[in-house]
């Protein structure tokens, strides 16, 4: 904890909130105010360590905590009113919760009084945020109020990590009562597992130094346990010469100029990422929950592999794919435990893995993401590809949208480092990029942070441009425009016979004038012989930046896993031709995508 | 026409479910606060969980805490997925299984018994029959005018629906029903 807790004393409920985030060390605050939170907006007013960023819709301060939470590893904190602010924050939570981000929301509600009554701006916050939250709570005691929010932070911040509500009633705010400094005991009911149980990691490295065709597979929590468990990935691929992939999630806890780096796996991975998860004998899954859009098909998924899994929630373990080895605990403890044993007893016979490197090299020729070059209009791999080329050497962190422009982003931007790369993952949130990169921002206020993203999930969070301009953060939104929901389109020429129903944008803003508007600075490019300067344009311009990136408007994104399909049945891009495209997927797959 | 049961393969893939779904009674310790339950409930019906019968009462009041004793039904594979989402819960402390348990002593299922009252109205021969039934079920009269009887009954569930059976034709009017209590046998404790 930073700078002198404060003592047990009184005060009102408000001032307590505010004590409260700055003994849990929170610098930043991104909030919306409204009736159900003025005192606590009072009580910011006259302080000035804990900075409040104003954002312009509820839904934009959630996703910027997240985006400041996974850039930083810390807790991201909003806090909003009542009823409609309370609402409007589901989305964010709901995205935090499915993508394991510590956030705590902090609500107002209507005085306790008034409760049930259907008074102004009241819902049943805890009621509605329960199911897209790891906790909550309303606070009715304003001598509970302190510990509550302790907690709180404690919760969203250890085991598995996720968003958290607290329920405020303003009545409670003007309350006055005993302040606590956080505490060191939490409640006995809730004590996640971190250290993994020693005779499981001992199997997993005998099964591990057994394997002829192994395969790491890490996800979203590594990067979530922190630096320490990203260096002892990369330190234990070095050990056991493994070759590994990633989820969208975890992409940057081993670097992609890493040698056994094989790219992102799933239903838009790489070929040989894909054809290794199918073909291994033996797959050490770190950190990750074997989503469906990573198994494609279950029954054919991986079908001769052991399966070791680590991850800190034992729900995890079982829920999709059957585990031979599971640990359960935090990955970097976990981690630590088998680069150990796998020094002790393991011998490195890397010479063993060739044949299964050589099959690799032979997947991996088939150079999976190709596309074909246009020098008449921007191919969006082309325009990543030179994003990267043009920014990879600066201090760089990249947040998406969802959709086409995302999985380009993540098969054509390559990650050295965790922390760097904030997507929506689990819920697929659309207007996730914009608001998250204001987040990155207001914590790496130095550095280039840049929102990948398509011109119809752009639209949905626009308005937190305004708040970009407000506190000077100067994020460069790189929009992807192709007049199309490309992956909706992609979707409906794959399962609906080409029939593009509502995915074309008909009407679409100018984005430099509205950047000018915005007080932000507009680009626009056509061209893929001027991409370089007006990439080279954007990152210089110290304000935020909405790029219109005009690219071909009907290319689509591959390669793919088709709907029903195993890993070992993938549609490659040269592969992918019209009538390929239209028969990927058989009457039976077409009922469940 | 059996498409829906036909493997279909997809994105979202539903495997077709060769395991037999089995009940199970589970027993979950809480702390005792408000919305506990919302927080359990709300998880079998978001996750899609059947819940078969549902107790809940403080059982250590010093410490806050409550027992809620839930019957589900489900694969063996979803009925883990059920106790560790259970577990997932902040404020519940142990979830345990007393189905697998009881397997595990030997025994084919944990004690569970329930409670019912049971209004019957009538008069006449239905009225005597209704009594000596009840009598040979071992549940008592807690209320009775001329006209009525109101019986309390325990034991297993099979037991309670056989006596409702037997007083519907004898001018059953209505019943209230606990839901399950159960413990697993033996001097251990969950």
């Amino acid at each position: 904890m930073s700078n002198g807790q404060s003592e047990r004393r009184e005060m009102t409920g408000a001032e307590m909130v505010v004590q409260a985030l700055k003994d849990n060390g929170v610098k930043h605050v991104f909030g919306y105010p409204g009736g159900a939170v003025l005192p606590i907006y009072d009580e910011i007013f006259q302080q000035d360590e804990v900075e409040h960023i104003l954002v312009r819709h509820e839904q934009g301060a959630g996703h910027a905590a997240e985006g400041y939470a996974r850039s930083t590893g810390k807790a991201g904190v909003l806090l909003v009113t009542s009823g409609p602010g309370a609402t409007n924050a589901v989305t964010p939570l709901q995205d935090a919760l499915m993508d394991s981000i510590p956030l705590v929301c902090l609500t107002g509600q209507v005085p306790t009084s008034l409760i049930g009554s259907d008074a102004f701006q009241e819902c049943d916050t805890v009621g509605i945020t329960r199911p897209c939250t790891k906790h909550n709570w309303l606070v009715k005691d304003v001598n509970e109020l302190a510990a509550t929010i302790h907690e709180a932070f404690h919760v969203a911040t250890t085991g598995r990590p996720g968003p958290v509500v607290v329920d405020i009633p303003k009545d409670v705010q003007f309350a006055k009562g005993i302040y606590v400094p956080p505490q060191t005991a939490p409640r006995t009911s809730y004590q996640p597992k971190v250290q993994g149980d020693l005779d499981k990691i001992k199997a997993a490295v005998d099964l591990m130094a057994s394997a002829k065709k192994p395969i790491i597979y890490s996800g979203g929590g590594v990067i979530n346990s922190g630096p320490e468990a990203s260096h002892l990935l990369r330190e234990l691929v070095d050990l056991t010469g493994f070759p590994i992939t990633s989820t969208l999630m975890g992409l940057g806890a081993y670097p992609a100029s890493g040698k056994n780096w094989m790219g992102m796996l799933g239903m838009h991975g790489t070929y040989e990422a894909n054809m290794a998860m199918h073909d291994c004998d033996v797959m050490i899954c770190i950190g990750a929950r074997f989503d469906d859009r990573i198994t494609g098909r279950l029954t054919a998924f991986s079908p001769n592999s052991k399966k070791i899994h680590i991850d800190i929630d034992p729900s995890s373990i079982n829920k999709n794919v059957h585990t031979d080895v599971p640990i359960i605990g935090d990955v970097g403890r976990v981690l630590e435990d088998m680069v150990r044993l796998w020094r002790a007893s393991a011998k490195a016979d890397k010479k063993a893995l060739y044949p299964w490197w050589e099959q690799i090299a032979k997947w991996r020729a088939r150079d999976s993401l190709a596309y074909k070059m246009n020098n008449d209009v921007i191919m969006p791999q082309y325009a990543i590809q030179r994003l990267y080329a043009l920014t990879k050497d600066m201090d760089t962190y990249i947040t998406t949208e969802v959709g086409q422009h995302q999985m380009w982003a993540a098969q054509h931007y390559h990650f050295e480092k965790p922390n760097r790369w904030m997507t929506s993952g689990g819920l697929g949130t659309m207007g996730y990029g914009l608001p998250a990169a204001l987040g990155v921002q207001i914590a790496h206020p130095d550095a280039l942070v840049i929102d990948i993203a398509g011109d119809a999930s752009v639209q949905m969070t626009m308005q937190e441009m305004s708040a970009a301009v407000q506190h000077d953060a100067p994020i460069k939104i790189f929009i992807l425009n192709n007049q199309y929901m490309g992956m909706v389109r992609q979707w409906q020429q794959l399962l609906h016979g080409n029939r593009l129903s509502h995915s074309y944008t008909e009407a679409m803003p100018d984005f430099v004038k509205l950047a000018d508007a915005y007080g932000g600075h507009g680009i626009r490019c056509e061209k893929p012989d001027e991409l370089d300067d007006a990439i080279k344009e954007m990152i210089s311009v110290k304000k935020p930046v909405l790029f219109d990136c005009r690219v071909a408007t009907l290319a689509n994104c591959f390669p793919m896993i088709p709907s029903g399909k195993a890993h070992n049945e993938m549609l490659l891009p040269d592969e992918a031709t019209d009538e390929a495209v239209a028969n990927a997927i058989d009457a039976k797959g077409r009922e469940l995508v | 026409m059996n498409a829906q049961l036909q493997p279909t393969g997809s994105a979202y893939f539903i495997a077709k479910e060769t395991e037999k779904p089995e009940n199970h009674t589970l027993s979950v310790l809480v702390d005792n606060e408000p919305g506990v339950l919302a927080r359990v409930i709300g998880l079998f019906s978001g996750r899609g969980y059947n819940i078969e019968s549902l107790t809940v009462s403080e059982t250590e009041h010093e410490k806050h805490l409550s027992r809620i004793t839930i019957v589900t039904r489900g694969t063996p594979h979803v009925l883990e997925q059920i106790k560790h989402q259970l577990e997932r819960i902040v404020p519940v402390h142990r979830v345990v299984d007393l189905t697998v348990r009881s397997h595990e002593f030997g025994q084919e299922r944990p004690l569970e018994r329930e409670l019912a009252l049971v209004k019957v109205a009538g008069t006449g021969e239905a009225r005597v029959e209704a009594l000596r039934l009840a009598d040979a079920f071992r549940a008592s009269v807690i209320d009775a005018n001329t006209e009525h009887f109101i019986f309390e009954i325990t034991g297993k569930g099979s037991k309670l629906d056989q006596f409702i059976a037997i007083m519907k034709p004898l001018g059953l009017v209505e019943i209230c029903r606990t839901g399950v209590a159960a413990l697993n046998r033996g001097p251990q404790g969950m």
